[in-house]
């Protein structure tokens, strides 16, 4: 039982930042229509940038995480300026091979600037656990959890009342209203990218404080975000939301009980086998606007 | 007067060669290939023998995503299908190559069938990322069957026999792989010659004026996928043979994300653009590890990021080319046919 709340515990906090980076993915996707393969690279490149400002540069903590998101924003609405305005109108293998190209980049700028060895990221969170009735829980995740729970709340606020976000909902509905009711499209494509990159490097810093340590290997987790955005739907910020706790909830009893019985790895495939269940039964996942098409 | 090159018949029109000299200028290069082994390194022969593999891989890929418009991200997982097959057949069933290099791109081929399911409902987007589940939950399988693939230790493969001969050694596997290249390129070639090339462009055009015209568009989506599969898995079977001892870290992601950077930077839907791309991009780390070597003496530092410097230049060439030229090499090459057919009268 014990053992079962743990992986239960586990599965959320993982799942929270799966929520996280899935609010980057989603907000691309509704606004701009292109997936993100180079979510992870945001995430690494991210959680690098605050780890040399605070060991290399004696930054204190609060001041670099402001930094990391300050340069992460900037690289996003580079990225949109440089990469992906000249791509508008192009199909979607263009698009889909951009953001993998763009990760390929990343990898290497991060690779070359940082190596592969994993480097000890320094604790951002008290380490004694704390004891919630029979479990011992590290504080790190509980940290992640409520700081996750907050940006999201934060973030449903800002689509919801700002001016800023009603013109993002908007171009996501329809680009060509948007523009004519004088909704800069350009703007809130370059907003998106910097939301995503910000995000990213939010939780990228998060996984990495409960991890203890940073490498390259860590971009993998972009690409197990997308089994939980198409589980909630693509273009649904709710489906994120929800979709991040109940991958990482399946993927952590998948490698509690499974990895005893096929020998390891349960937990990194489990995503994926859900994933295809997924499209061959609701390819529009919980949440997401159904496109029905025939042919 | 006649200038140019007029097609009158539909005949004329769908013929593999415009006029004589690109049939004799073919004829020299393959005469061209087939000496080649008796003056270069076994090095060069080597890279040879892989750019073929890449060739063979790149056109079955582009079957699937440049002609029939599927994005495919399991490029990977069938090299791997056809390789571990091979390394089955060959090492444990000790069968001949001659039957083990069709069994293994039909095994493949069978994969692949069940890879295209998804697309009866799914496209574009969405079809990439089950191509991608569809990676990892292979790469799970072979890395964990280990009676059959020898886990994560990889397995080893005996040499190809012919005639009584081991081919072993890098010039006997360039002659097994060259045929099988050809061959294939041709077949492929031809194959979008017939209806059932023909279909496979319809549906990538426009799927419902596909359905309407009368093609039944999920069996040739299915078709197209088990096409495509079956030259993947003949390349990742040649590729067991010339590596000799294969692993699942032989086939990374990143390997199919080279493969769809390959016909990219090639061109999609056309069989010059995987060549020119497959020979570009398996040159690619070659040429940086010379230009390494060379200036490595003057900067030592070099030597130690050479692998991301490879990463970094895919990634920023596809971009590129992406950005610049999205039809690829092959569109640039008949730009530049085209440039000088007419030279210097080009009006």
């Amino acid at each position: 039982m014990e053992f079962f709340l743990q992986l239960l515990l586990n599965g959320v906090v993982v799942g929270s930042i799966y929520s996280l980076v899935g609010l980057g993915f989603v907000v691309i996707y509704k606004s701009t229509s292109v997936l993100n393969f180079a979510q992870g690279e945001f995430l690494v490149l991210g959680a690098y940038i605050c780890l040399t400002l605070t060991v290399q540069y004696q930054v204190p903590f609060f001041w670099a995480f402001l930094l990391t998101l300050v340069f992460s924003a900037l690289m996003g609405i580079l990225t949109e300026r440089l990469i992906l305005r000249p791509m508008i109108g192009e199909p979607v293998i263009s698009l889909i091979m951009v953001t993998l190209g763009l990760s390929s980049l990343l990898k290497a700028i991060v690779q070359g600037i940082w190596g592969t060895e994993l480097q000890p990221f320094p604790n951002i969170f008290p380490a004694e656990p704390v004891r919630i009735g029979p479990l011992p829980v590290s504080q790190g995740y509980l940290y992640s959890l409520l700081s996750v729970a907050v940006l999201l709340i934060l973030f449903t606020l800002f689509f919801k009342y700002t001016r800023s976000g009603v013109a993002m909902r908007a171009t996501a509905f329809s680009q060509q209203v948007s523009l004519s009711m004088g909704i800069s499209v350009k703007r809130i494509f370059a907003l998106a990218w910097s939301i995503a990159a910000v995000v990213s490097a939010i939780g990228g810093v998060l996984l990495a404080g409960v991890r203890g340590g940073l490498d390259g290997a860590m971009a993998f987790f972009g690409l197990k975000v997308i089994p939980v955005v198409i589980l909630g739907g693509l273009d649904s910020i709710a489906g994120a939301i929800v979709g991040g706790p109940i991958m990482g909830i399946l993927e952590n009893l998948a490698g509690g009980y499974l990895d005893p019985l096929v020998g390891g790895g349960a937990k990194e495939v489990a995503p994926f086998v859900v994933l295809v269940l997924i499209l061959t039964i609701k390819p529009y996942g919980l949440f997401g606007k159904i496109k029905i098409e025939r042919v | 007067m006649r200038c140019g090159d007029f097609r009158q018949s539909y005949a004329e029109d769908m013929s593999l060669f415009e006029s004589p000299l690109p049939r004799v200028l073919l004829a020299g290069l393959l005469v061209f290939l087939l000496v080649l082994p008796g003056f270069a390194s076994t090095y060069w022969l080597d890279v040879l023998s892989r750019i073929f593999i890449a060739i063979i891989a790149a056109t079955g890929l582009n079957v699937v995503t440049g002609y029939t418009g599927l994005i495919s991200l399991g490029t990977a997982a069938f090299l791997a299908v056809g390789g571990f097959a091979t390394a089955a057949m060959a090492g444990k069933a000790g069968l001949p190559f001659v039957v083990v290099i069709p069994l293994s791109g039909l095994l493949t081929a069978l994969v692949g069938l069940v890879f295209g399911i998804p697309s009866l409902r799914l496209k574009g987007l969405y079809l990439a990322v089950a191509t991608l589940a569809a990676h990892y939950i292979v790469e799970f399988i072979v890395t964990h069957w280990d009676a059959m693939t020898g886990g994560v230790n990889g397995i080893s493969v005996p040499p190809a026999h012919f005639a009584g001969l081991a081919l072993s050694d890098d010039r006997s596997m360039y002659y097994l792989i060259l045929p099988v290249m050809v061959g294939l390129l041709f077949f492929t070639k031809n194959l979008f010659r017939t209806k059932v090339g023909k279909a496979f462009v319809a549906i990538r055009d426009q799927d419902i004026s596909a359905e309407v015209m009368g093609v039944d568009v999920f069996r040739y989506k299915l078709l197209s996928f088990a096409v495509s599969s079956f030259i993947i898995g003949v390349a990742g079977s040649l590729l067991a043979y010339q590596a000799r001892l294969i692993s699942p870290e032989n086939f990374p992601i990143t390997l199919a994300i080279d493969y769809l950077g390959m016909v990219i930077i090639g061109g999609l839907g056309s069989i010059l653009g995987s060549i020119f791309g497959a020979i570009f991009i398996t040159l690619l780390p070659e040429m940086l590890r010379l230009a390494t070597d060379a200036l490595g003496s003057y900067w030592p530092s070099l030597m130690v990021i050479v692998a991301p410097i490879k990463t970094g230049v895919f990634g920023l060439v596809v971009v590129l080319f992406l950005i610049f030229e999205p039809d690829g090499m092959a569109a640039r090459w008949n730009h530049i046919k085209a440039y000088w057919k007419l030279y210097p009268f080009s009006y």
